[in-house]
Order: C-alpha cells, then sequence, then structure tokens
C-alpha cells in the first residue's frame, strides 16, 4: 500500500492567464478522508478539476499513487458537482450507475453480468436499489448526489475526488454518505471530498487541506484546524496577490515566461 | 385510398431521412446544439457549389465530401470565434452560417445558368421527384429511385455509427466532464456528431430543402422528450413520429396540392403541440392539473 | 473610378431607391440588432425571420391581393407571435430555449411554405412576387418601399432614442429593472415589437436565411471597437450603412450578383476585420502584445546575465565575451548576438573590447529585475507559505510584469528586507 495518494507539486491554474490556484504544493496521504476546505472562489473545485485532468495546468504536475494520470485512471474516480448536468435528461439511476464501469469496460466491450451486479451493489450500498430504474428527472437532490456517488463507487478506484458532494442535500442523506465514506478510508480507500461547511469539517475529515488560492496548510485536523490557519483562509485574499493576478489578465501575462515563446 | 409505386417510394425516402435526422436530432437536442444543426443545414451551402465547380459533376459522393467538409469548418469556426475571438455564443452561430450561405448564394449566382441547383432548391427541396431520377447500371439495368439507395445507405451507415459509439456520446451529452474524467475525448465525438449532421443535410438538401431538415433533426426528437425518459424509446419515438409526419405531410400535401417538405414541417408542428399539451407526464394541462391538486 | 462616381452621383433614381433603400434598412436594424445581441438573443433573429412567411401568406388571403398594409400586418403578427410561443414553450416544458427556436422556426417556415405552394396553384394571378419575401428583392426597392423603409427607420430610431437607457438597464439586469418599478413586460413587448418591425421590413431586401445576420453581424463587429452601448449602437449603425452602401454597389457594377448575400459578405467582412484588428481586443493586438511581452523577458533575462556574473566577480562594468555569457546561461547564438546590438541600440549596454558591458542604465535595470525577483521569492516564502526551493521559477517570471507601484508595495509589505530566503542579498537603487 502506497503511503501518499496524490502528490501534487507546484500547480498553477489560470484562467484567461489569471491564477486561481498559486503554486499549490502538497502531498496527501493514502487510506484517509480528506477535506478540501475554504472561500467561495477559493480555487477548490478547479484544484480537482486539475488534478483529473479537466482544466490545463499552467505549471506543475500531479502524481497519483507516483504515477502519471492516464496511467492510473481506473484507479480515481471523479464525482463532479451536482448542478454540472442537465437532470432532465433521458437516462435511468441504472444507466448513470453502470457509466461508472465504463472506465474499466472500455468504450465499444459488452458490459458483462458482473458489471451489472457491481452496479447493483453501488445502488444498495447508497440505499438507492428500488429507484434503479427510475428517471433521474423524478428524483430529489439527496437522491440525485446518491446516485453520482453510486456510479463513483461502481468505478471501484482506490482514489475518489468528490466535488461537493455535500451540497444541497437532505441531512439523510449527508450522514448515510459520511458514514459511507468512512467505511471507504476504513477499507483503505482515500477519499477526498470539496466541502464547504466549516462547522462539520473538523468532525467529518482526517486531514484537511486549506485553499485560498494558495494553499494555507495541509495536514492531519489537529494540526492544521487551528485559528490562526482559518484566519489566513477566511480572512480574505492577499491583496498584492490579487493585485499581481488581475495584472496577469491585463497584460495577458503567462505563469511561466516559457509559456510566451508557445503563442 | 390506393398507394402508388411512387407514393410508397417517396414514402420509404422520406421516413428514412426521417430516421437519419430523428437519430442526430436527439443528440443535437440533449447537447443543446439544435441552432448549431441549423446553421450547419445552411452552411454546407457553399460546399456543394465549390464541389460542382471543381469536379464538374452533381455526382453523391462529391457533394456530399464537400458538404461534409464544410459541416466540420462550420463546427470549428463557430468554436474559433467564441474561443479566440471571444464573440458570445449566439452570435458566433448567426454570423457564421449567414456568411457561409451569403457566399454559397454568391457563387451559385455567377454559376447561373450552368448547374440546376438554385436557391429554391435550397430552401424547400422536392420529394416528388424521387421516383423520377432512377439509378441505371452500365448494362442498362433499372436498380430504382437513386435517393431511395442513398438515404438507405445513410440510415444505416449513421444507425451502425451511433450502435458502435452509443456509450462515448451518451456520456458526453449527458455529463461532459465525467466523460473527460475517464479519458473520452469529447473533442472528437463533438465532431463526429457534427460531420454526420453536415452528411445527412446534404443528403436531405435536395429532397426537403435546408429549413425544413431542421424541422426533421429537431421536432420529431423535442416531441418525443415531452413523452419518455428513455434515451433508447426517446430515439424510437422520434424515429416513429417523423414516421408519421412524413406519412401525414404527403398526404396533407397531396390533398391541398402543396409543398411536400412544408407539409411533413407543418405535421411535426402539430405532434409537438399534441405533446406539449397533453403528454400525459409533461404536457401543459396535465401538469397544471397536478399542481392544481397539489395546492 | 468613374463607375463609383457615377454611383456616387445617384443620378440614376433606381440606383438612389437601391442604395438609399438598403441603407435604410441596415441601419436601422443594426440598432435593434445591437439590443438582440446585448440581449445574448441574437438568433430570435432568425426565428423571426423564419415565421414572418406564414403571416405573408395569410395577409394575402385574407385581402386576396398583394396589399402591402395587410401582408405587413399578417407577417407582423406571426413574427410576434413566433417570439412569445418560443418564451412559453421554454417556461411551461422541459424543452430548452436553443430546441425551442429551432423547433418554432422550422415549422413556421415549413406551414408558411405550405400556405405559399397552396396560393400559387391557386391560380390567383396577383401572387407571383410573394416569394420575394423568401430571398429578397433589394434591387427591386421602389419609390414607395423606400418611404416604407424611411417611416421605419425613423420610428426604430426615435423608439432607441427614447427607451435607451431602459433598453440597457433591462438587458445588464433585469430584475433590477424590476425592482425599480418600470413596466418590465411592457417595455419588453415594445422592445420585441420593434425587432419584429426591422426583421419584416429588412427580410424584404435579404430574404429569410441571411436577415438574422442583419441584425447580428454589425452588432458584432460592433463590439469589437466600443464598451459603451452608445458606441455600439453608433459603429453597428455606420456598419450596417456602409454594408447596405456597398452591397448596392456591388450590384451596380455587376447587374448579375445579388444584394442582399453581398450586403451580408461586406457586413461580415468588417465583422472579421473588426476581430483582427481591433485594438482593444483583436487577436493582432493580442498578438503583438504579446510579442512585446517576449522582447522584454529575454531582453531582461540576458541583462540580469550581466548583472549575475557581476555578482560573481565584484565588478560591474567589465566587458563580458559571448562565451562568458553562454556559460551563465542558455542562449542561441545568432539571437544572443542580435539581442545584444538591440540592448546596444536601445542604450543598456555597449561594446568593450570584444564584449559587451552594461551602461549605467542597463545596470538600473538589470538591478531591478534582481531585486524583484528576490522580493518575489520572499513573498512567496513569506506571505504564501511555499518552501524556499519551490520559488524561483515563479519569481523568473514574475520579475517582469510588477509595476512600479506593486514593486513599492511589495518592498513596503516585506519592509525592505536585505536577503532573500536563499541569503543572496537583495540590490537596492543607491539614491
Amino acid at each position: 500500500m502506497e503511503t501518499t495518494a496524490l502528490e501534487i507539486h507546484d500547480l498553477t491554474v489560470a484562467f484567461s492567464r489569471k491564477p486561481v490556484l498559486w503554486n499549490v504544493d502538497a502531498k496527501l496521504p493514502a487510506g484517509k478522508l480528506i477535506g478540501i476546505i475554504g472561500p467561495n472562489g477559493a480555487g477548490k473545485s478547479t484544484l480537482i478539476k486539475a488534478i483529473m485532468g479537466i482544466v490545463p495546468l499552467s505549471s506543475g504536475y500531479v502524481k497519483i499513487f507516483g504515477q502519471e494520470l492516464n496511467a492510473v485512471r481506473r484507479r480515481v474516480s471523479y464525482v463532479p458537482q451536482r448542478e454540472s448536468v442537465d437532470w432532465d435528461f433521458p437516462v435511468s439511476v441504472m444507466d448513470v450507475t453502470l457509466m461508472g464501469r465504463y472506465a474499466h469496460v472500455g468504450m465499444f466491450k459488452k458490459l458483462r453480468k458482473a458489471d451489472y451486479d457491481i452496479a447493483y451493489d453501488a445502488l444498495r450500498k447508497m440505499g438507492m436499489e428500488a429507484f434503479a430504474n427510475r428517471q433521474i428527472a423524478q428524483l430529489s437532490g439527496g437522491q440525485q448526489q446518491r446516485t453520482f456517488l453510486a456510479r463513483a463507487l461502481a468505478q471501484q478506484a482506490d482514489l475518489y475526488l468528490m466535488d461537493e458532494p455535500f451540497a444541497g442535500v437532505d441531512a439523510a442523506t449527508e450522514k448515510a454518505v459520511i458514514t459511507l465514506l468512512r467505511e471507504m478510508t476504513e477499507q483503505g480507500k482515500t477519499v477526498i471530498v470539496v466541502h464547504h461547511n466549516l462547522q462539520s469539517a473538523a468532525q467529518y475529515f482526517d486531514c484537511l487541506l486549506l485553499l485560498n488560492t494558495r494553499l494555507i496548510a495541509c495536514g492531519p485536523v489537529a494540526d492544521v484546524f487551528t485559528p490562526e490557519n482559518l484566519q489566513d483562509t477566511y480572512g480574505g485574499k492577499l491583496t498584492l496577490l490579487t493585485d499581481v493576478a488581475n495584472l496577469m489578465r491585463k497584460e495577458n501575462y503567462p505563469v511561466r515566461e516559457a509559456q510566451l515563446q508557445k503563442e | 385510398m390506393q398507394l402508388t409505386y411512387e407514393d410508397i417510394t417517396i414514402l420509404a425516402t422520406g421516413s428514412l431521412i426521417a430516421w437519419s435526422c430523428a437519430l442526430l436530432g436527439s443528440f443535437l437536442m440533449l447537447r443543446r446544439m439544435a441552432l448549431a444543426g441549423d446553421a450547419i443545414a445552411h452552411a454546407v451551402l457553399p460546399g456543394i457549389v465549390i464541389a460542382f465547380l471543381l469536379s464538374g459533376t452533381r455526382s453523391s459522393p462529391v457533394m456530399i465530401a464537400g458538404a461534409a467538409t464544410l459541416g466540420l469548418i462550420t463546427t470549428f469556426a463557430i468554436e474559433t470565434l467564441q474561443k479566440k475571438a471571444r464573440l458570445q455564443a449566439d452570435a458566433s452561430i448567426g454570423l457564421t452560417f449567414t456568411f457561409l450561405f451569403a457566399v454559397g448564394v454568391i457563387l451559385l449566382s455567377m454559376l447561373a445558368g450552368k448547374v440546376d441547383l438554385d436557391q429554391d432548391c435550397v430552401l424547400y427541396g422536392e420529394l416528388s421527384y424521387v421516383p423520377l431520377d432512377v439509378w441505371i447500371t452500365s448494362t442498362g439495368t433499372v436498380l430504382g429511385p437513386r435517393a431511395l439507395f442513398i438515404t438507405a445507405t445513410l440510415f444505416i451507415v449513421l444507425l451502425t455509427i451511433i450502435t458502435i459509439t452509443w456509450r462515448p456520446l451518451l456520456i458526453t451529452t449527458f455529463d461532459p466532464v465525467y466523460a473527460t474524467s475517464i479519458g473520452v475525448n469529447s473533442v472528437f465525438y463533438h465532431y463526429l456528431l457534427m460531420g454526420c449532421v453536415s452528411v445527412t443535410t446534404v443528403v436531405s438538401f435536395e429532397l426537403v430543402g435546408a429549413i425544413l431538415v431542421v424541422a426533421l433533426l429537431i421536432a420529431p426528437a423535442a416531441t418525443a422528450y415531452l413523452l419518455t425518459d428513455s434515451f433508447r424509446n426517446l430515439i424510437i419515438l422520434a424515429c416513429g413520429l417523423g414516421l408519421v409526419a412524413v406519412a401525414g405531410g404527403y398526404f396533407l400535401a397531396t390533398a391541398v396540392d402543396a409543398s411536400v417538405a412544408g407539409s411533413i414541417a407543418t405535421v411535426n408542428g402539430l405532434l409537438f403541440m399534441a405533446a406539449f399539451l397533453f403528454s400525459p407526464r409533461y404536457g401543459l394541462l396535465f401538469r397544471k392539473k397536478r399542481t392544481a391538486i397539489i395546492h | 473610378m468613374n463607375t463609383l462616381f457615377e454611383f456616387l452621383s445617384l443620378s440614376d433614381p433606381n440606383v438612389r431607391y437601391v442604395t438609399l433603400g438598403a441603407m435604410l434598412l441596415m441601419g436601422s436594424s443594426s440598432l435593434m440588432g445591437t439590443f438582440t445581441l446585448l440581449n445574448k438573443k441574437s438568433l430570435i433573429g432568425d426565428a423571426i425571420a423564419h415565421a414572418v412567411l406564414p403571416g405573408v401568406c395569410l395577409g394575402f388571403i385574407f385581402s386576396g391581393s398583394k396589399d402591402p398594409l395587410w401582408i405587413l400586418a399578417g407577417a407582423f403578427f406571426t413574427g410576434a407571435f413566433s417570439v412569445y410561443l418560443i418564451d412559453f414553450i421554454v417556461q411551461h416544458s422541459r424543452i430548452k430555449e436553443d430546441t425551442a427556436i429551432a423547433l418554432v422556426l422550422s415549422v413556421f417556415f415549413g406551414a408558411g411554405i405550405v400556405l405559399l405552394t397552396f396560393i400559387q396553384k391557386s391560380g390567383n394571378a396577383a401572387q407571383s412576387g410573394l416569394d420575394q419575401f423568401l430571398f429578397g428583392r433589394a434591387a427591386a426597392i421602389n419609390r414607395n418601399d423606400l418611404m416604407v423603409f424611411g417611416i421605419t427607420a425613423v420610428v426604430i430610431a426615435s423608439a432607441t432614442l427614447l427607451f435607451k437607457r431602459i433598453f440597457i438597464l433591462m438587458a445588464f439586469d433585469r430584475d433590477y429593472a424590476r425592482s425599480l418599478g418600470f413596466p418590465v413586460k411592457f417595455i419588453q413587448f415594445i422592445q420585441t415589437s420593434l425587432i419584429v418591425l426591422a426583421v419584416v421590413i429588412g427580410i424584404q431586401a435579404v430574404g429569410v436565411v441571411l436577415m438574422a445576420a442583419v441584425l447580428i453581424t454589425p452588432a458584432a463587429a460592433a463590439r469589437y471597437w466600443s464598451n459603451s452601448v452608445k458606441g455600439i449602437l453608433l459603429i453597428a449603425t455606420m456598419v450596417g450603412l456602409f454594408s447596405g452602401f456597398a452591397g448596392a454597389f456591388v450590384s451596380y457594377v455587376a447587374p448579375a450578383m445579388p444584394t442582399g448575400p453581398w450586403i451580408v459578405v461586406v457586413a461580415s467582412v468588417m465583422a472579421f476585420a473588426s476581430m483582427i484588428f481591433s485594438p482593444q481586443s483583436g487577436m493582432l493586438s493580442r498578438y503583438l502584445h504579446q510579442r512585446r511581452l517576449r522582447h522584454t523577458v529575454a531582453d531582461e533575462n540576458l541583462l540580469k546575465v550581466f548583472y549575475q556574473l557581476a555578482e560573481t566577480d565584484k565588478t560591474f562594468f567589465d566587458g563580458r565575451t559571448l562565451a562568458q555569457l553562454t556559460g551563465r546561461r542558455k542562449f542561441q547564438i545568432v539571437s544572443l548576438k542580435r539581442r545584444l546590438s538591440r540592448l546596444q541600440r536601445q542604450g543598456y549596454l555597449e561594446k568593450s573590447g570584444d564584449g559587451w558591458k552594461l551602461t549605467d542604465a542597463g545596470l538600473i535595470r538589470a538591478q531591478r529585475i534582481v531585486k524583484i525577483h528576490r522580493l518575489w521569492e520572499l513573498y512567496l516564502t513569506t506571505y504564501m507559505k511555499i518552501a524556499p526551493d519551490h520559488v524561483h521559477e515563479d519569481a523568473d517570471t514574475i520579475e517582469h510584469l510588477l509595476t512600479p507601484e506593486l514593486e513599492q508595495e511589495l518592498e513596503r509589505q516585506l519592509g525592505y528586507p536585505d536577503t532573500d530566503p536563499h541569503q543572496a542579498e537583495i540590490p537596492y537603487r543607491k539614491n
């Protein structure tokens, strides 16, 4: 078993050349439940999108279990924000869950009975087996989130990256989900969760990554959940850093000078 | 009423086009690219004219190649205007297709008289001519209406492509971000789909016209979307509705002696209106009633 | 050239009608197009243009003749109806806006074609010419048309002046407009009516398909030249007027050429040119800006090497040979030589023996870069808690970017420190 699940090295991500994540450098341990915490616009979602190769990196690199993303893609599962899809889409809960198996079976090979069993098992763990054939348009917010998590479970990954799985869900779902995430980490899985609620953060997670454009702190809750760190995270942005970031957008100036040659 | 050989040929050709359109239209609608489909349907005009200029023939493979090229150029241009020139999406679509269509019309007027292709055919199309244009082999055997062969081939090809790429198409349509996270190349499937739309458009061009092909692409899919929650059923239902519209449209056109393509679009519109009002789950009347009960 | 003068003299009444007509149409549509663009509803114009056709036919059927009033009334009615229908479908079903637009435009157009072919086959002799609505007939604009176009242009222009402020507010923030107590629905109705009016009139010049361009293209071109609505309105109108004029000119020179498509091509070319050449957001200016940045960075990196060599040798104004420079940092010899003479021309370097040395100005600039580099490294380690061995690359980039104000702010926040995280001395300019 690896000890480091995820290594983020000098990661900078810029949108229209303005850095939204700046030189983030962290190592996240395997087998832990890890929360990514920070105010709105801190770059939390961007961080896990960058890890999954969904947004391009301006500098730095990410290693998952010591390897490039493409080498270990099957061992990683990503749960997008619930609002990112159209829930009027004409598919059933089971259809969505089976998408998790595509990561293993591929885009063209036939799904076997085992795949259906795994998907059904994932639904059962999320308490959604009764809804397997239900169309997603008819689900509540909490059920939609459970469906997304079932899809991730069906991927049978070792590392899970979840974007705000607790946003807009009912208390019962939140409780069920956190229990499940705990079970998963006990079985050696690593779960990284973007979380917006500071109150529950300390009790939910083993480790925290505090983020506000730059990395504030990263480590076990006891070490990093301190008033000073929280003040740094939530006490506003560094004005000089913000000014420089805005200047980069205005001048269309890249994050690394070598990138000037490319355009 | 007795169906003649001509009637059957026209209905069969029309249905095959309607099915091809329904297959693609369902994806276009769910990907929120209905208007990109509309744009491609217009923008392939210069492709057809240029293909004719270069090759001097109106043979289908050349025309299809020309139109498919323009379709991909349109798709690329719309994206480039958005990304590089930072133009908003709706304006990018409008600017691209009107420019290409205008170029097509100008090219056409330069060719005036030299080619049997004009704006009328672009806008209307004419299904009634289908039985007249037959395919004759070099040995003189009459194989049957050319359009029927072409539309049948098109439908089989599209059905094959969509069956094979069903999974990536579904996943890039429903959740493109997740698709990227499991390593699916969504850009490839975007262009694949738009390429299919351009080919379908050009095949439909002479038969139903550039604007009415939009009705066949979008209307049956939209109607079906109000009737079912399953993607597979949506496509099957859209094909069925397309068939009904083609048959209904053809008989309406015959009855009042009007344009077949226009009548097909009109029947499509009526079918949508019926679903919009009376769909058991999503119809306006039943929705109203349900909310009334809750209150 | 003679042709141009002949054309400009407008002595031929037909030329006069066509040119003025095309300009009036384009000018007034551009005004309404600006608002559809700002509302991000450019393609609504496309829907209206297609939906006008059944109205035209109904107007004809009801009046039994080509009475323009009936036809315009019919066109106006179905055009406006389509806008409300699209809205209604989106609000009362799960159909999204793009699908609703495509659906309404194609079905209305289909119904129009049915009516048109029905009329054509009914044998009413007066029907000939109805299909001009499909393709436009700019080349056949006559005196009466010109009157209608003129009145429309006046109506649209004065309504735009009257309602400009509230139109802008509604495009920017509809809910806020409502909260201020404006009758948003009524004003929206007026705006929609004006757009439909512009389309109904404009379609006679360019036809159904190209009508969308008349609304969108001039406004899209103008967007690149101004950031104020007033400016966009003005520039869009000018683009519209010019393309109307140019389209009329082309069909004057080459009578076989269709006027409408040429108007659209001219307007589109102007839009493409704006995208490339606009000084504020054009692609060319962005490219040139990047090239300038690239030069600055390369210049400063070379000056920095002189400074670093000086720091090692503790002598600042010694000549440095190519070998010394390439020993410190990788350079391509050809581009290095070119850059050295460039910096010499600019007064930052001068020849010294078989090498180059810094001038006073060169020293000041090199020192500033090195200072910012080291200050930024310190900023990253203190404020952003980044490990000292992870800060060099970032500082290498930022050193070329900071303005004098940000440079001062950086010094102030760090309290004018003496050394960077690697214990290298931070060089300040001695007064």
